[in-house]
């Protein structure tokens, strides 16, 4: 096998697809070589169990921009995205809050709790439309490298900044605020109930190491908050079929535009020669050749281990050494042999909607404590959904499955014992805390797939078992991720490229760092 | 205004109270907020929506299929006993009428669906002829099944004899016990069914269907989400993207059915029918105008909302006020009717084209106003439908 490409991608994923899709359309001879038997990464759907469809690592569609979905005609590829309408989070005393499709909805169940919250809710909505449109351009644009901008990065700063300062004083103000502070801290300046911040704080500790009063999570808040923007555009939501659907939409496009793509094709290597990336080497042997290599896999997969550290200066070695992955969350899936019974669901439209685990901040903040001591939540945090309630080919008739984020989980939990023993210990922790709110979950499961960070990375070959490949920490973002310097796609080494959620803008089934990617490296020339 | 049979159970689900009426008939607008909800049961599980309100006429005795063939433009000896026909009807200067669904029920026993009331207009062409017409609107409830566990659902409660309707046949049996008439017939272009049943019997079919329609995620589904699907399906809607001939006063406000893209349905060498002379005129000359699909360019659209600084923004309901359509700045045509649609994540419009734009590909310029202001976004002219999933022809599953 020595054809030779334009593009060799490594890593089918749901970015390495969108690059590949990107390259292809633009006329370039593109392969992606995916290691597992299953293209998407962490967004797969399998049937681990029969008749019950798992989407296995991830659990909803969120962020995924508007203009690839049109760029690529994925829905004629079978993306069919459906909006996952609001949230329930039962509380400890026996009442819920909850929040709806319908905003007017929303508030008045707010106004169960605090009228004056209510009231003041479409403010906050406002605010938090007004910031996330004020930072949304970055997520679409490539990061000026700040030490050295040239023209365009001049430009993209000066953008920047016209655009920012359109917000006018106070809101100008709340976005350095929401920058810098704990979701915590951010939310009660706005709210006086605690199980309404802890709903809203819990956006913000999504995919990090952090509690909700830890700063920098107020910014992880509005993040998600992007996908709100686009209204009945994007929006949140699951995928018809799990959301490996979303993936094989991606695969299609691409496959449409002419590139091929190989499964059970693990890369070991990439090929150096002269500084230079000129191929890559499969595990059974194989070489491939081609004019530029684009590696989707994790920054230490894509740095540490497909190339040479002799390749590289010292400095971006330590720096992607240094650089933080910790992988907090868990999954767990579950085989249902009906509809689990929160006693506190009064509204069973709401079976519908993401059930949360998060009954007050003591409770996010606690979880989190357990986590800064390699261990996994007690009580963890988790949100939950029921694809199956608006998806029948989920499962089989009248039965369901659930989907559950579980977060903490560390890396290395060794107080529990080995990793089955880990696992083991997860799991029951999960299902012991669900069953609080839920308490017939334990006579309905009929299969139990519980995944650790350490078992994400097993399977997927991610560093440290986080989805997002490195955390959604400030210090980590935008022009800082993976690392100052090399945001931009690029790498030291000539025709070798990054296109992973390691790059910017970062995790969640976006497709944005592949799309990125793969105009930077057209605008190479390649 | 009427109920229909189905009234018990669809206004204790129609939590809204969002109700409209159609000829004076009850019609659930959504049942409750948010239709799209009921929109994406449609297009992934399966909801059903009460059909009972559209007027039907049996049909039958020794001319049956002699009167007909002289009121519609389809070729109705070509359609079997078990089969059903979509098919319009015109008047003497080829303008249609109305358009509907014919079912073949038995040897010269058919039933004939409309839009509007058309029992005068049966009877006047039934002169001399050996034929009785029934107004059966009254007699027979009618639900339809909708979406891609529609089936999955029916064979439940029918038997497997349910997987052997084609599309476009229609069948007796029994559905829990209840004797019915179904057919793989709908206005949702998606997999689906209705369901005729005696009235005394709706409110008992409904709650079976819905007793096993659980494990489908069954639920019921109105008039907006509805609007959605049957654009998305290419499917016409008389008083929206066409005008009855019988209903206007002015001759612009016509159509016929060449116009209207319906030429398939139109047997110009078949023995005599109303309207047949003028239709071979208008064939001979060309149609004055085309019917198409069109696909909202969003870019465009986006770049409209940034000079108000605003992110795009769509409305998750159908429209149908007429919207003008440029090329050039010359107005050549209008659209009748558009949805955003969820699934294929395009706005899109059903509309009428002088034929020089007609063809696919061509981009025309659309009227859009925000804040009053009228701008014009680009679009794409496209072939109906824009969305044929295979299911809905298919004999497999899902």
């Amino acid at each position: 096998m020595t054809k030779n490409y334009d593009a060799i991608i490594i890593g089918g994923g749901h970015n390495g697809l969108t690059a590949a899709a990107y390259l292809a359309k633009a006329g370039r001879k593109v392969i992606v070589l995916e290691q597992r038997h299953v293209l998407g990464g962490a967004a797969v759907t399998e049937e681990i169990f029969p008749g019950f469809k798992y989407t296995v690592y991830s659990y909803v569609i969120s962020l995924l921009p508007p203009r690839i979905i049109r760029d690529l005609e994925l829905p004629k590829h079978g993306l069919h995205l459906m909006p996952l309408e609001g949230a329930f989070t039962p509380m400890e005393d026996g009442n819920y809050i909850a929040s709806y499709a319908d905003e007017d909805d929303t508030i008045d169940e707010i106004r169960r709790h605090s009228r004056r919250d209510a009231d003041i809710f479409p403010l906050y909505s406002n605010l938090m439309y007004d910031l996330a449109r004020a930072v949304r351009p970055i997520l679409t644009m490539v990061p000026p490298d700040l030490r050295r901008p040239g023209m365009d990065g001049l430009r993209t700063i000066r953008d920047l900044g016209k655009h920012v300062q359109t917000l006018g004083k106070e809101k100008f103000h709340w976005l350095t605020k929401i920058m810098t502070m704990s979701a915590h801290d951010f939310l009660r300046e706005w709210f006086e109930t605690d199980v309404l911040i802890a709903t809203q704080a819990s956006i913000g500790i999504v995919g990090t190491m952090l509690g909700p009063k830890s700063p920098g999570t107020a910014y992880v808040l509005l993040h998600y908050f992007l996908g709100e923007l686009d209204g009945a555009l994007s929006s949140w939501g699951w995928q018809r079929g799990g959301t490996g659907g979303v993936s094989e939409a991606i695969a299609s496009a691409a496959r449409s535009y002419g590139a091929e793509i190989r499964c059970n094709a693990p890369v070991v290597q990439v090929i150096v020669q002269n500084g230079q990336a000129v191929g890559v080497a499969l595990e059974n042997g194989d070489e491939i050749y081609g004019k530029t290599v684009v590696s989707a896999c994790d920054p230490k997969v894509t740095f540490r281990k497909l190339v040479d550290e002799k390749d590289l200066p010292s400095e971006l070695v330590q720096a992607i050494d240094n650089f933080k992955y910790r992988g907090s969350s868990g999954k767990v899936n579950l085989a249902l042999d009906g509809l689990p019974d929160f006693p506190a669901m009064k509204d069973k439209a709401l079976m519908r909607a993401m059930q949360e685990i998060c009954p007050s901040t003591d409770y996010l903040e606690q979880a989190y404590d357990d986590a800064k001591y390699d261990d996994f939540s007690k009580r963890p945090f988790m949100g939950c959904i029921i694809p199956s309630t608006v998806d029948p080919s989920m499962a089989p008739p009248g039965k369901h499955v659930m989907s559950i984020f579980v977060q903490y989980a560390c890396y290395d939990m060794p107080s529990h014992g080995d990793r089955d023993q880990q696992r083991d210990a997860f799991g029951n922790a999960v299902i012991d805390t669900l069953a609080e709110f839920a308490p017939n979950i334990k006579d309905l499961i009929l299969h139990k797939q519980v995944l650790t960070p350490w078992d994400i990375e097993q399977e997927l070959g991610i560093t440290e078992g986080n989805i997002s490949h490195g955390e959604l920490m400030l210090d980590q973002l935008f022009f800082m991720r993976p690392t100052p310097g090399w945001a931009k796609y690029r790498t030291p080494i000539r025709n070798y490229y990054q296109c992973g959620s390691g790059t910017h803008p970062g995790g969640g089934i976006t497709g944005t760092p592949g799309r990125l990617a793969a105009m930077e490296i057209i605008k190479d020339g390649k | 205004m009427k109920q229909t049979p189905f009234h018990p159970r669809t206004s204790e689900l129609c939590e809204l109270y969002n109700w409209s009426l159609w000829s004076n008939w009850l019609l659930v607008d959504m049942y409750a907020p948010d239709h799209t909800h009921e929109y994406f049961a449609v297009r992934t599980a399966c909801a059903v929506f009460d059909i009972s309100m559209i007027p039907k006429y049996h049909i039958h005795g020794p001319d049956a299929l002699g009167l007909l063939n002289r009121i519609v433009t389809q070729d109705v000896s070509r359609c079997a006993v078990g089969r059903v026909l979509y098919t319009p009807w015109c008047d003497d200067e080829g303008k249609i009428i109305d358009d509907g669904l014919l079912a073949h029920l038995d040897e010269g026993s058919f039933r004939l669906t409309t839009g509007d009331p058309m029992l005068y207009w049966l009877e006047d062409n039934a002169v001399r002829l050996d034929v009785s017409i029934d107004d059966v609107t009254e007699s027979l409830a009618g639900l339809a099944l909708q979406g891609p566990f529609s089936r999955d659902l029916l064979k439940q409660l029918s038997g497997e004899e349910i997987e052997k309707l084609a599309y476009f046949d229609i069948t007796k049996t029994k559905i829990a016990g209840i004797p019915v008439e179904v057919s793989r017939t709908g206005y949702t272009g998606d997999l689906g069914y209705e369901i005729w049943v005696q009235p005394q019997h709706a409110v008992q079919l409904w709650d079976m269907l819905f007793e096993a329609g659980e494990a489908y995620r069954l639920i019921p589904f109105g008039d907006f989400a509805l609007e959605m699907t049957r654009i998305e399906a290419g499917l016409l809607l008389t008083d929206v993207d066409f005008n009855s001939s019988m209903k206007v006063v002015h001759e612009f406000q016509k159509s016929s059915p060449l116009e209207l893209g319906l030429g398939w349905a139109v047997k110009l060498d078949k023995e005599f029918f109303v309207g047949q002379e003028a239709l071979k005129q208008e064939k001979a000359r060309g149609p004055a105008w085309a019917t198409v699909g069109l696909e909202v360019d969003l870019n465009s659209l986006e770049a409209i909302f940034a000079e108000f600084d605003m992110p795009l923004y769509l409305p998750p309901e159908a429209w149908s006020e007429a919207v003008p359509i440029y090329s050039h700045g010359e107005q050549i045509g209008k659209a009748t009717s558009g949805t955003w649609s969820p699934i294929l994540k395009k706005s899109i419009a059903i509309a009428r084209l002088k034929p020089q734009y007609a063809k696919p590909g061509t981009v025309v310029d659309m009227e859009v106003t925000i804040d009053a202001q009228r701008k014009q976004a680009k679009a794409t002219v496209v072939k109906l439908p824009f969305y044929d999933p295979p299911r809905k022809k298919s004999m497999g599953s899902h």
